[in-house]
């Protein structure tokens, strides 16, 4: 049994403790917001926050995040309130929409420890997740309209 | 697939519209939430098969069309509520399930593909709306005992100025639906349009940000097993001999099943149904294409070339222009298979009963998957219902001749007698085949003494995607697939003397409609080729193709605003090159100009700006993501992929060898819209093909260097 919290909830498992967080998440939790796309930590469509931290969930073990706190697109806000949340709508960023979890995850992690990225910081936090579709410029654009709301937000 | 391979394409569409058009005001019964619906269904009333309407004033738009991205599951809403005028806030969308009321207006079958949405359903749905509209305002007017003539309807709502009556579409709903619907409604003038044409929001954004948004592989049903499938390593193999003692052991596995595509290891998830399959012994019968090899091939296709093929156009003499020629020049271009690589493996979940089916995928084929469902269950395909989710993707992979995806599944569910989701990893997803197929293009061209080329000839050699689908007949005539040449046998540049012949090898590697076809190689080596000849005729490479496109009034539009937002001529900083293109497909005219260096061996792309008329504009914001996503899409073939095979074998697994391009490498992006009153044309698709030869174009213009084979290699750089 393993046990860790999921969007602040407490949540126990019973599963081989190899299992990716992934496949606990989706298969065992069914919470199907985080998204397969490679099992190989190459294309970023799982990622998730580990105590505040970019992780891929596809080859993260669940025996790594006992005892943790697992924070998945479910739990970003209530009601599509997080900065970026808006900024996508606004701009209307995903297209097949597959990839968006993960790349809205990536983000938040990047703008949690810096608030105003330039264009280079985007490159690099954001370099780890895939988009077929074709949907940078508009990340990119939404991640900096975010940061505004997000100052916007802390100024009142 | 193509949509200009079609014969008299928008003949077709305008007739199809209107013979559907007529047909489309039985009643359906809507199913009350579908696992594959995009919103939860209410009670609510249906006033055609296209729009329903709750009591709660919702109205909900049922898509004939899948979203795999392209925003259909906005604009066709849009079109529908251009006419019906509800409050645009009310508006829900929900995929269609299958019906032949729901067939695609030109392809008579139930699709999505061939960037052909828009201006397939660019009449049906708008007519749609006006029937529901008319028959809300009669309800109105019967109630109130007045003239419907005398009544108008605003935001949702009908009203009777002269009493001051007002009634709201919901509570008008039951009685519009007692009414016979109208026929030939009239439709708005474009002019007096209020919806269509202005950029509008997605409905499926929300979704999509906050992990709602249902894929197949999303999907979950009382009871579900997850199964993986071992294939076989070579295209066309089979099972020799299986031991499956070792696999059967892993905890949560419940059974291993021989199927025809291989192996399924049943469990109960995902995670042991692949530790199972890891513990396969399989002898496998690897069958006759255990040889391919896609460095042979290369030099095959090439020889190949040499000789004449079957001539799929011919304009003039171009043999004798090319003797009388001032300067003749030779090049040859190729391009490799390309796998799909939707962010969605692909998946399906199929629950198989006794006397019925049930099936839950993210598919642009739905009348063909239920058909080859229904085979493999021996029920007739009413007895199975298909639930269309939203698509991770789709660029053609998911319409798939042979429904291999979703019969497989039924396969497996019927071997493991309970209901399944057939998951595939990355790696099988990209060694699944259905590529875009290997090609080669031999040029040969004549200049006059001024610079000009009288003489144009172009040899492909490739694959056909065509032979052995539904579209063959269409498609394929005097064995020239239309898909192979389309790009080059159509290409608009006024070359007096012309000729364009193929070769079709048949190989064992299924090949497959890709983004944008045939048009995603020809647009590569015609623009690339047109470049070279431009600058062997010194001749500047946009002067030319405007000199060429003379009798061509909206591509030479689309050049034209291309080059003068991009600056065409000015000066660039150094070491930084400016490349051209166009390409008309999918009934649409795109140019883009692209600035691009070298550094080290490596591109780096700076700057694209692209130019698009595709006729008149829905949803101007889809357009230009369209675009955007097209160059991307275009520029990660010109820079990074390339499926290989090597004994048999597919060379590429994962997104380390098969790479995309990241934000890193992503340009700036300008798209500009040509303002057009021209019955709208395909946009998923178009923005594909110009990008890859205007890039290798500013290569050129950068470095001096060629590029005639994708992907683009550091040592062709050098």
């Amino acid at each position: 049994m393993t046990s860790f919290h999921v969007n602040g909830k407490p949540v126990q498992v019973d599963v081989d403790p190899s299992t990716p967080l992934l496949w606990v998440l989706r298969d065992s939790l069914g919470m199907t917001g985080t998204k397969f796309g490679c099992g190989m930590a190459l294309c970023g469509a799982c990622t998730v926050h580990l105590d505040g931290k970019a992780i891929r969930s596809c080859v993260s073990p669940v025996s790594r995040v006992a005892g943790k706190r697992v924070t998945t697109i479910e739990g970003l806000s209530e009601n599509l309130t997080h900065p970026l949340q808006r900024a996508w709508i606004e701009l209307d960023v995903p297209q097949c929409g597959y990839c968006q979890s993960g790349q809205i995850m990536s983000a938040a992690v990047l703008l949690a420890e810096n608030p105003k990225p330039t264009d280079k910081d985007i490159d690099e936090a954001m370099s780890g997740n895939i988009c077929r579709c074709g949907t940078y410029s508009r990340i990119r654009s939404a991640i900096h309209k975010a940061a505004a709301l997000a100052a916007e937000g802390r100024a009142k | 697939m193509s949509a200009p391979a079609m014969v008299g394409r928008r003949e077709f569409i305008r007739t199809g519209a209107a013979i559907g058009g007529g047909l489309l005001v039985g009643l359906y019964a809507p199913l009350s939430n579908e696992p594959g619906s995009a919103f939860a269904a209410a009670k609510d009333v249906a006033l055609n098969a296209f729009v329903r309407i709750g009591a709660d004033e919702s109205v909900t738009v049922v898509a004939a069309h899948s979203e795999m991205g392209q925003g259909v599951y906005t604009s066709l809403p849009m079109l529908l509520n251009e006419e019906l005028q509800a409050d645009w806030s009310k508006i829900r969308v929900e995929a269609a399930p299958v019906d032949k009321v729901y067939n695609h207006p030109v392809f008579g079958m139930q699709m999505t593909g061939g960037s052909t949405t828009s201006p397939a359903e660019w009449e049906r749905y708008r007519k749609m709306g006006a029937t529901a509209r008319v028959m809300l305002v009669e309800a109105a007017a019967k109630q109130w005992g007045v003239e419907a003539s005398n009544c108008k309807v605003e935001k949702g709502h009908v009203v009777h100025a002269a009493t001051n009556k007002r009634a709201s579409y919901g509570s008008l709903a039951n009685a519009a639906a007692q009414l016979t619907p109208p026929e030939n409604v009239p439709l708005k003038n474009p002019k007096d349009f209020t919806l269509v044409g202005k950029p509008r929001r997605r409905l499926d954004t929300p979704s999509k940000v906050n992990g709602t948004a249902q894929f197949g592989l999303d999907v979950s049903i009382p009871g579900m097993l997850t199964a993986v499938v071992a294939r076989p390593p070579v295209f066309g193999g089979k099972v020799a001999k299986l031991d499956a003692s070792e696999a059967s052991k892993v905890p949560g596995v419940k059974s291993v099943q021989q199927v025809p595509s291989g192996v399924a290891v049943i469990a109960e998830r995902f995670w042991p149904a692949k530790l199972g399959r890891e513990k396969l012994v399989i002898e496998w019968d690897l069958g006759p294409n255990a040889g391919l090899s896609t460095e042979k091939m290369l030099r095959d296709f090439a020889e190949t070339a040499m000789k004449p093929g079957a001539v799929a156009k011919k304009t003039g003499d171009p043999e004798a222009a090319l003797k009388t020629a001032a300067k003749t020049l030779t090049a040859e271009y190729d391009v490799p298979y390309l796998a799909h690589a939707m962010m969605e493996p692909l998946n399906c979940v199929v629950d198989l009963r006794v006397d019925s089916c049930e099936i839950w995928t993210g598919t642009q084929f739905e009348t063909v998957d239920r058909a080859s469902a229904a085979q493999v269950a021996g029920l007739p395909p009413e007895k199975v219902q298909l639930h269309t989710t939203f698509l991770g993707g789709g660029f053609g992979r998911r319409a798939n001749p042979s429904s291999d995806f979703v019969v497989e599944a039924v396969h497996v569910a019927k071997a493991a007698k309970a209901p399944v989701k057939v998951v595939w990893t990355r790696e099988d997803d990209l060694r699944g085949g259905w590529y875009r197929p290997m090609w080669h293009d031999r040029f040969v061209a004549g200049l006059d003494g001024n610079g000009d080329p009288i003489a144009w000839t172009h040899t492909i050699v490739g694959q056909s995607i065509m032979q052995g689908t539904l579209f063959e007949g269409f498609a394929v005539k005097d064995g020239i697939d239309s898909t192979s040449v389309e790009g080059a046998a159509d290409v608009l540049y006024g070359f007096p003397n012309l000729q364009v012949d193929l070769h079709t090898p048949k190989i064992g590697v299924p090949v497959q409609w890709w983004r944008s076809v045939g048009h995603s190689h020809t647009g590569f080596s015609v623009e690339a080729f047109f470049d070279e000849v431009a600058h062997a005729g010194g001749q500047d490479p946009y002067e030319l193709r405007r000199k060429l496109l003379a009798n061509q009034p909206r591509m030479k539009a689309v050049l034209e605003l291309a080059a003068q937002k991009a600056n065409w001529g000015s000066k660039l900083p150094p070491r930084v090159g400016r490349g051209i293109a166009t390409h008309f497909s999918f009934d649409s005219y795109v140019a883009q100009v692209v600035e691009a260096s070298v550094e080290k061996g490596l591109v780096k792309v700076h700057r694209v700006v692209c130019a698009v008329d595709c006729g008149l504009v829905i949803n101007p914001d889809t357009v230009k993501a369209q675009m955007e996503g097209g160059i991307i899409f275009g520029l990660t073939a010109a820079l990074k992929t390339e499926i290989t095979l090597k004994d048999g074998r597919v060379e590429q697994g994962n997104f380390h060898d098969y790479q995309m391009v990241r934000m890193f490498e992503s340009p700036e992006i300008e798209v500009h819209i040509v303002p057009s009153g021209a019955s709208p044309t395909g946009v998923g698709e178009p923005g594909v093909p110009p990008v890859a030869p205007a890039l290798t174009n500013a290569i050129f213009a950068a470095t001096g260097k060629r590029v005639r084979r994708l992907p683009i290699r550091s040592s062709d750089l050098a």
